[in-house]
């Protein structure tokens, strides 16, 4: 079964082997408010971990997307481009944002996992 | 759309009422404001579209101007020292949009006003002015206005907008006269009891009232508006999206005190009277620009592609040269896609002239339009 690590900008990590697939949490997609657009990195994009790499807009605002490890993006979701909307629909299933070849797995460690994000959000 | 601010908060009448609805409230020209409820941004705007929509704007100011002698004409000719609208033709209940300029010709706020047609009020003149403005309105105005004119600020009165094409017919269930209100027209009347000030105007580009009414009556007359399954409460960050669809200006964002009425496309909302006789702060630059043509011009700018522009965004020509800025920028739902507005030399101004939109680091092309961009639907009767 598939992991999901979580940092605190609220992106996701489900990581599949050495393949992590970044979207962001049910939470942060309500902070958002409605999805209107979604600008997403090209395949072979190399990123490091806390960089911007993809731009979600709602009505009102502009947020930068940050990556949760550093890697190569290999698949960005060619879906949202028409249908942003799907955010807000289903954050953790088809509304993914990329998905990124880890370079280094002891960055992970650094996130947290399901339970943490949960006490995390209680916080707020 | 809010500056940060000194202090505690500031609330309206409606404040508990709005967590009832459960808005998420935001800072905003110093008041703690709902900028959206549960169903969201999208859905809020839509329904105004479709139905009406409930927005409390009780953070504006209003006030009224009371010439001593009785005389309207004081009172008027007072006003028009620092508005270019013809504030003298106003007939009893009638309205007018206009702005406060400064002695260079820039914008120091943009304003409704109003000639009250009440029996034995009809000498008064009332305003309505921007929230994050008023202090330094009346501060402005009690500085020009001459011995005899009284600025009364009414910090006892709430402001209620009901817009969107069945919000005359929602509000007119409890005071049925309102169904025959002229655009730019006011009454005084009672809604269910509750007496209130009601003019057919907005800021959504759709048909819809603005109720002044006495704070105290606020909570009771929003619950019986929103009684009516026609009419849902609107947060500001939908107020914001349907006013830039309408075209209509944004005070610090859209216009401030470095453009003028001219550059700003409000050359309408100054009447040939004043045009030609001048006799407000600025009208020099205003004169020259209506006679000359001002360098650059206020125009709405459509995107070509998905991204929207957001305020800041510089605009360029096609070659890549600048030539303004978007000054307003986002999403419209009810066009279902980007759409900005801003200022660009004049030479660019022409609609369908095509420019470069400055977007993270990238040019992307778009053109300039004619606004509006959602069509206006006003009952002018």
């Amino acid at each position: 079964m598939a992991t999901t690590k979580y940092t605190k900008d609220h992106e996701y990590i489900r990581i599949d082997g050495d393949v992590g697939t970044v979207g962001i949490s049910h939470y942060a997609q309500e902070q958002l408010g409605d999805v209107v657009f979604v600008e997403l990195p090209s395949s072979g994009k190399a990123v490091k971990k806390g960089d911007s790499a993809a731009v979600v807009e709602s009505v009102k605002a502009a947020s930068d997307i940050y990556s949760p490890v550093s890697g190569q993006v290999v698949e960005a979701n060619p879906d949202l481009e028409g249908a942003p909307a799907t955010v807000n629909d289903d954050p953790a299933g088809k509304g993914w944002f990329f998905k990124v070849k880890i370079a280094n797995p002891a960055e992970l460690d650094e996130l947290m996992d399901e339970a943490a994000y949960k006490a995390f959000l209680d916080t707020l | 759309m809010g500056e940060p601010q000194d202090g505690p908060l500031l609330t309206t009448p409606l404040h508990a009422l709005h967590g009832e609805l459960g808005a998420k409230m935001v800072p905003f020209a110093g008041y703690d404001m709902p900028v959206q409820y549960p169903t969201g941004v999208l859905a809020e705007h839509n329904w105004t579209r479709a139905s009406a929509g409930l927005f409390d704007v009780s953070h504006m100011g209003q006030c009224f101007l009371i010439p001593e002698d009785g005389r309207y004409e004081t009172a008027a000719a007072a006003l028009e020292t620092l508005v270019p609208a013809d504030v003298m033709a106003l007939k009893p209940g009638q309205q007018r949009y206009s702005q406060f300029t400064n002695a260079e010709g820039g914008i120091l706020d943009d304003l409704m006003i109003t000639r009250l047609g009440h029996s034995g009020h009809e000498h008064w003149l009332y305003l309505v002015v921007n929230a994050a403005c008023k202090d330094a309105d009346y501060a402005h105005m009690r500085a020009h206005l001459p011995a005899g004119v009284t600025l009364k600020v009414a910090d006892d009165l709430a402001l209620i907008a009901v817009q969107g094409p069945e919000a005359v017919a929602a509000v007119a269930t409890l005071a049925p006269s309102l169904a025959g209100l002229k655009f730019m027209t006011s009454v005084d009347l009672a809604i269910d009891g509750i007496w209130a000030h009601v003019s057919r105007t907005g800021y959504t580009g759709e048909d819809g009232v603005e109720i002044s009414v006495k704070s105290a009556d606020a909570v009771a007359l929003t619950r019986k508006l929103l009684a009516d399954p026609r009419v849902k409460p609107i947060g500001l960050g939908a107020r914001d999206s349907l006013r830039l669809e309408a075209g209509l200006c944004l005070y610090g964002h859209d216009i401030d005190t470095t453009t003028s009425p001219i550059e700003a496309g409000l050359t309408w909302s100054i009447q040939k009277r004043r045009r030609a006789e001048g006799g407000f702060l600025g009208a020099a630059r205003i004169q020259k620009e209506l006679a000359e043509g001002a360098p650059r011009q206020r125009v709405g700018i459509l995107p070509d592609g998905r991204a929207p522009a957001r305020e800041g965004t510089a605009v360029k020509s096609a070659d890549g040269q600048p030539i303004g800025t978007v000054t307003s920028g986002g999403f419209g739902p009810t066009i279902n896609g980007p759409l900005a507005m801003g200022y660009v030399n004049r030479r660019f101004a022409e609609p369908g002239t095509p420019v470069l939109l400055e977007v993270r680091g990238k040019d992307l092309p778009g053109k300039v339009v004619t606004m509006p961009f959602a069509p206006h639907r006003y009952v002018r009767g």
